[in-house]
């Protein structure tokens, strides 16, 4: 195992799923066998993406019973990690994955995976409820937004290559790069805590960030200025 | 144009990863509308985000967490928060312009010292974001900071210690720098600034209006 997205079908029978939806869950299989099934991480990634385009074109509910059994549980874990207690973390990521299925109109395959896309309505859920705060972000049919160069040819294609080599280059990083970024995604506050909590200067942690950075740039591609 | 000087790379990371303030946050995300390299960057950083989301191991969920999720799915939404004042100043990006009225002279603009003024927008976590306008040609005092100041050109430009910032560019000085940018001539430079402690002036100048200021 070890694989992120190897992705279990018993996970959801075990889970409450209510009947009518577990049969057509199962209709849906195209003569898998009942046990396990695991998908190759790419596959999976792929599924999620394909499943979240359901949610969005068809309000798919299979789908999105899907995406909440794999994304739920870790929504839940990731909201543990910065520090919130358990009744809360359920409740959040619960919210969550009830703003997925409420925003999955606004999913572009073209420009994030699922579990970015995922992971961005779960951060900005969390800063609007628990700190209570706006979340500034772009808007992308800003008239003063100044635009990306010219697209790529597959633009899909791209963003599910790069987004699977992420989980290689991040398998790949020197575990103390690993740790200051897995960290970053943990504090609530920029980087003084870290170091802190590492007890190592904050221009080490700042060098150990630049490293990974610099290691995603050129193994993700940047073709932009 | 493209930007020439951006944030840093920590604060980039603070911003994909979610854990900057709100000030910071909409200097980097007004950036970010002007700056295509460092959107591709977030999105490299938010990639990274859903890797890190898929890696964790799953905790358990309430026994009838779907069931419950999946019976709000027809409730509507609740209405969508009230953006600030409605409509903001053409010419400047979002989301700044959803913080700024119509007409950004409708601000409680300060004036700071001849030809520099500022108008306070939001603050939290003893960290400040405020519009700063510097007349055509004005230098501002020298001064320090108690600690990080960003500063990002929205209209015209300034110099600052030998290097040319024009709009999109970020300038980031740390608490050790003590500098007195210059506006260029010919506009108003109009900036997005962030601080997270009050600025020092440090010449006669800031013996003087130190005291006075809302800095």
């Amino acid at each position: 195992m070890g694989s992120p997205l190897a992705f279990s079908f018993a996970a959801i029978d075990d889970a409450h799923v209510p009947d009518m939806m577990r049969r057509r869950l199962e209709e849906g299989r195209g003569g898998v066998p009942d046990e396990t099934l695991d998908i190759e991480p790419e596959l999976g990634r792929r599924r999620m993406s394909d499943l979240l385009s359901a949610v969005a074109q068809d309000g798919d509910r299979q789908a999105f019973a899907v995406l909440f059994q794999y994304y739920a549980p870790r929504l839940k874990t990731y909201m543990r990690k910065l520090g919130t207690e358990a009744a809360v973390a359920e409740e959040l990521a619960q919210d969550a994955m009830l703003a997925v299925w409420r925003k999955a109109a606004s999913f572009d395959p073209s420009r994030a995976s699922a579990g970015t896309w995922i992971f961005t309505i779960a951060r900005n859920l969390r800063i609007d409820m628990l700190r209570k705060e706006r979340r500034p972000e772009i808007n992308i049919d800003d008239p003063e937004l100044v635009p990306d160069p010219a697209p790529r040819a597959d633009e899909v294609m791209v963003t599910e290559q790069s987004e699977r080599r992420v989980h290689a280059v991040m398998a790949g990083l020197p575990a103390e790069q690993t740790e200051v970024v897995k960290l970053s995604f943990y504090e609530d506050t920029p980087h003084a805590e870290i170091a802190a909590r590492l007890k190592i200067p904050l221009g080490t942690v700042k060098s150990r960030l630049r490293l990974a950075m610099k290691r995603f740039r050129s193994e993700l591609g940047d073709d932009l200025p | 144009m493209n930007a020439t000087f951006h944030p840093s790379d920590e604060f980039l990371m603070a911003y994909g990863a979610g854990s900057l303030d709100e000030s910071s946050a909409l200097l980097l995300a007004t950036h970010l509308a002007l700056c295509p390299r460092c959107r591709a960057e977030v999105g490299r950083i938010e990639a990274l985000g859903g890797a890190i989301i898929e890696d964790l191991e799953p905790s358990d969920m309430g026994a009838d967490a779907l069931v419950s999720v999946l019976a709000k799915l027809d409730e509507p939404p609740p209405r969508p928060q009230p953006r600030c004042p409605a409509g903001g100043p053409s010419g400047l990006p979002s989301p700044l312009r959803d913080y700024l009225p119509a007409d950004i002279d409708a601000l409680p603009w300060k004036r700071l010292a001849a030809g520099i003024e500022q108008a306070i927008l939001l603050q939290g976590r003893g960290i400040r974001a405020r519009l700063l306008r510097i007349g055509a040609g004005i230098t501002v005092p020298e001064h320090g900071h108690g600690g990080m100041e960003m500063t990002m050109v929205l209209r015209g430009g300034f110099s600052d210690l030998g290097r040319g910032y024009a709009r999109g560019d970020v300038a980031m000085a740390d608490p050790q720098v003590v500098h007195s940018p210059a506006a260029d001539g010919g506009e108003t430079c109009l900036c997005l600034a962030v601080t997270d402690a009050p600025l020092k002036l440090t010449g006669l100048v800031g013996m003087l209006v130190n005291p006075f200021l809302d800095l």
